[in-house]
């Protein structure tokens, strides 16, 4: 009885956790006197910018907000582990679901609400549950275990290799002074759209070129018999 | 005949002796119940009617206590030191002299301070939010035991409590609580325990984003929309966890037909969801719902023909994404036990429940936000009284448009779960796809299609084809009117001939008998 009244904290806790990365409009207080006779937004004119003033409590919330960086960073870098040394494939699963999290919560943490939410849509939602549905389906025991063979070990390790130089040189030639939290707007939806519909125009239609080829596969092979 | 004189074949374990402490205390409680019995069967409609009355005055309170605080950071009306720009946090002394300047007293001031740090505030939200997912899991399971009841024709819960079996949710979570804790022995233990708390925990949070009204919003995101969608995502992976983990070739059932369900009807749901969007032009769920405060006939259903039908698509995507009939296959009680939460009991299933009811009101708040017209009544906001003094203000808030509308709006949506639960029976998995893949998408896409041409069209440019959207919109509203009227006459019927629909044993205990 005592142990499931702790648990009951649990959902409190992380809730609290998962409330503080998140940054929205704040409340203004003569607000309620305008919104019955207030006009209706125009349409299609997306609300973006920094309309907020300062929020209340700025600098105790930076340093709240360091303290939860490091522990998600924390968090996703031990998943990361986790993925790699956990030999059986469910918890692989559910270690990647840590890891994901976790990034998607650096993500709200750097203001850059979009890419935490598509982060958790397309990665969590949608690629995790695709892997364990996959995994869950193909594998004769649910409980199979990994046995890699030296030769996986050895050209895992060598992807792994080329992968960290190349984000090395990233890190090392990004400019970091600029300062690492964005500014509320840099991420708008509507900014982010408009680079995808003028400057990233290619890049954004070979993507959909490359997922129609998909559905045309997965159509044809889920096609009945004749 | 006393429990002690039944003689059974195998030895009895020796109870444990009750100290003094303990055999009081439940002297005490069947005291408390012998008395308050009698009075709580007569009032306990009053008593409920008292709480919710209490609990809208108490949020209310807490709106005026915020902006109160809030005006005093903005303007405080005093001299700040060099340093300290205006509308961040005050210190005591500051408070009292700004509370000073307003003439009121100055202690108040040891009172208002934490309210001017957002943690207080988050903490203040984070809890109403785990109240109301209390209360609204707690409601509905009562409230869907006894629309199963009348579905049936029979009485349903009548007993704990009292007053209609009000009483019977809270006793089955505490007997849930003192339940005894079993996890199957060749269970993945980890995970086992690990999963109710991967379907509770993104479904209250999905809470954080949505508004109740403009300001009743724990965080206004700019990616409302796309924030609950993602978290009401990550459910499905906590039913595959707990049907895996469970070691049960039920639960693995289970998991994978929610898996398949959930997958496939993902893409027509986020495809209807796109229809208001597109209108709107912004993902922020408050903007999407302040658009609508024109009356019933600016609420976007009634837009134009594709997003009338884009309601439908969305509820039925919704129905499957929750898991409830005719889509609960991943719990089909007749053929897999209860699917993915067989081998659950006691805390845990209890935290799939809350889940369950949890993310039901979830889906239902984004059909009212996206669709109903939100927070707002059918009454135009135009109408309403303007003017910051209270009485304008209460009359704004019960009558034009709140949290009391929005809650309404969405407790009939979820009443229509409800009833299609009693109503329809179950389809199979293979039908679920087929309705999926070549209904329910080729239909989204088509709306989608249809809308986008239609947005394009209904321009300044082109006078004579908004016309024509006015007099469409006007249509489909009055179509829509047509339907809510239609939906009352009906209830007055039923409720008429009440006598007539149900057996004799609900005919001595109906309402009004």
């Amino acid at each position: 009885m005592f142990k499931q009244q702790v648990c009951f904290w649990w959902p409190l806790l992380s809730l609290l956790l998962i409330a503080a990365p998140l940054r929205g409009q704040q409340v203004s207080a003569d607000a309620d006197q305008a919104a019955p006779g207030a006009p209706a937004v125009e349409v299609s004119q997306p609300v973006a910018g920094p309309q907020a003033p300062v929020p209340a409590g700025a600098a105790q919330r930076t340093s709240l907000h360091d303290v939860l960086f490091y522990l998600f960073g924390g968090i996703a870098v031990l998943s990361a582990l986790g993925v790699v040394f956990s030999g059986n494939i469910v918890r692989t699963a559910v270690w990647l679901f840590g890891a994901l999290a976790s990034v998607a919560v650096l993500f709200f943490l750097l203001l850059a609400n979009l890419l935490g939410a598509i982060q958790l849509i397309v990665y969590v939602g949608g690629v995790l549950v695709l892997i364990v549905f996959g995994v869950m389906l193909t594998s004769k025991s649910p409980s199979m275990r990994f046995q890699p063979k030296p030769a996986e070990v050895i050209g895992g390790c060598a992807v792994c290799l080329v992968l960290l130089i190349g984000l090395t040189a990233v890190l090392l030639q990004t400019d970091w002074s600029a300062g690492a939290v964005a500014q509320e707007g840099v991420f708008s939806v509507a900014a982010f759209g408009e680079a995808l519909l003028t400057d990233y125009l290619l890049p954004f239609e070979v993507a959909s070129v490359l997922l129609l080829a998909t559905m045309v596969g997965a159509a044809y092979l889920a096609r009945p018999e004749k | 005949m006393p429990l002690s004189r039944i003689t059974v074949p195998w030895t009895p374990k020796p109870q444990p002796p009750y100290g003094p402490i303990a055999s009081g205390v439940a002297a005490l409680a069947k005291l408390i119940y012998r008395i308050s019995g009698p009075i709580l069967s007569r009032t306990a409609g009053l008593i409920m009617l008292a709480a919710v009355g209490a609990t809208v005055l108490l949020v209310w309170a807490c709106r005026l206590l915020f902006d109160y605080v809030d005006g005093l950071m903005a303007a405080p009306g005093i001299e700040l030191p060099a340093g300290q720009a205006a509308g961040g946090a005050l210190g005591i002394a500051q408070l009292v002299e700004a509370l000073e300047v307003r003439s009121q007293a100055g202690w108040l001031a040891y009172v208002l301070h934490p309210f001017q740090f957002s943690l207080t505030r988050d903490l203040i939200g984070v809890v109403a939010i785990l109240g109301f997912v209390s209360l609204v899991a707690v409601f509905a399971i009562w409230w869907e035991r006894k629309v199963a009841a009348r579905i049936q024709s029979r009485p349903g819960p009548m007993r704990v409590g009292l007053w209609h079996g009000w009483a019977q949710s809270p006793a089955d979570g505490l007997k849930l609580l003192t339940k005894e804790d079993l996890i199957p022995a060749d269970a993945d233990h980890i995970l086992f325990r690990l999963a109710p708390y991967f379907a509770f925990v993104p479904a209250v949070t999905a809470y954080i984003a949505l508004p109740f009204a403009t300001y009743y919003v724990v965080r206004d995101l700019d990616v409302g929309l796309l924030f609950i969608l993602a978290l009401l995502g990550v459910e499905v992976l906590s039913t595959i966890m707990a049907g895996w983990a469970s070691n049960n070739k039920w639960g693995v059932y289970g998991a994978m037909r929610e898996a398949c369900q959930m997958v496939s009807y993902e893409i027509p749901m986020g495809m209807t969801l796109l229809l208001p969007i597109m209108c709107v032009g912004t993902l922020r769920l408050t903007t999407v719902g302040d658009v609508q405060d024109g009356g019933w006939f600016t609420w976007l259903a009634f837009k134009n023909p594709f997003m009338f039908i884009g309601v439908w698509t969305y509820f039925i995507a919704s129905l499957a994404s929750c898991k409830r009939a005719p889509f609960d296959l991943p719990e089909a009680e007749s053929e897999l036990v209860a699917g993915f939460h067989t081998e659950y009991s006691g805390y845990r299933w209890c935290l799939f429940f809350f889940a369950e009811y949890a993310a039901m009101f979830v889906v239902c708040a984004l059909a009212t936000i996206l669709f109903l017209g939100g927070w707002h009544s059918p009454l135009p906001a135009g109408w309403a009284p303007q003017g910051a003094g209270i009485g304008a203000r209460l009359v704004r808030g019960l009558f034009f448009s709140g949290p009391i509308w929005f809650t309404l709006k969405c407790v009939f949506l979820l009443y229509v779960h409800l009833w299609l639960r009693w109503t329809l029976p179950r389809i199979r998995i293979d039908q679920v796809l087929y309705a999926c893949v070549q209904v329910m998408l080729p239909l989204a896409m088509l709306t989608l299609l249809g809308n986008t041409v239609w947005l394009l069209f209904d321009h300044a440019e082109y006078p004579a084809f908004q016309a024509v959207s006015r007099v469409v919109s006007f249509i489909m509203g009055l179509v829509g009117l047509f339907l809510a009227g239609g939906f009352i006459v009906i209830m007055a019927y039923g409720w008429l001939n009440r006598w007539r629909l149900v057996g004799t044993q609900a005919q001595k205990l109906l309402p009004g008998s």
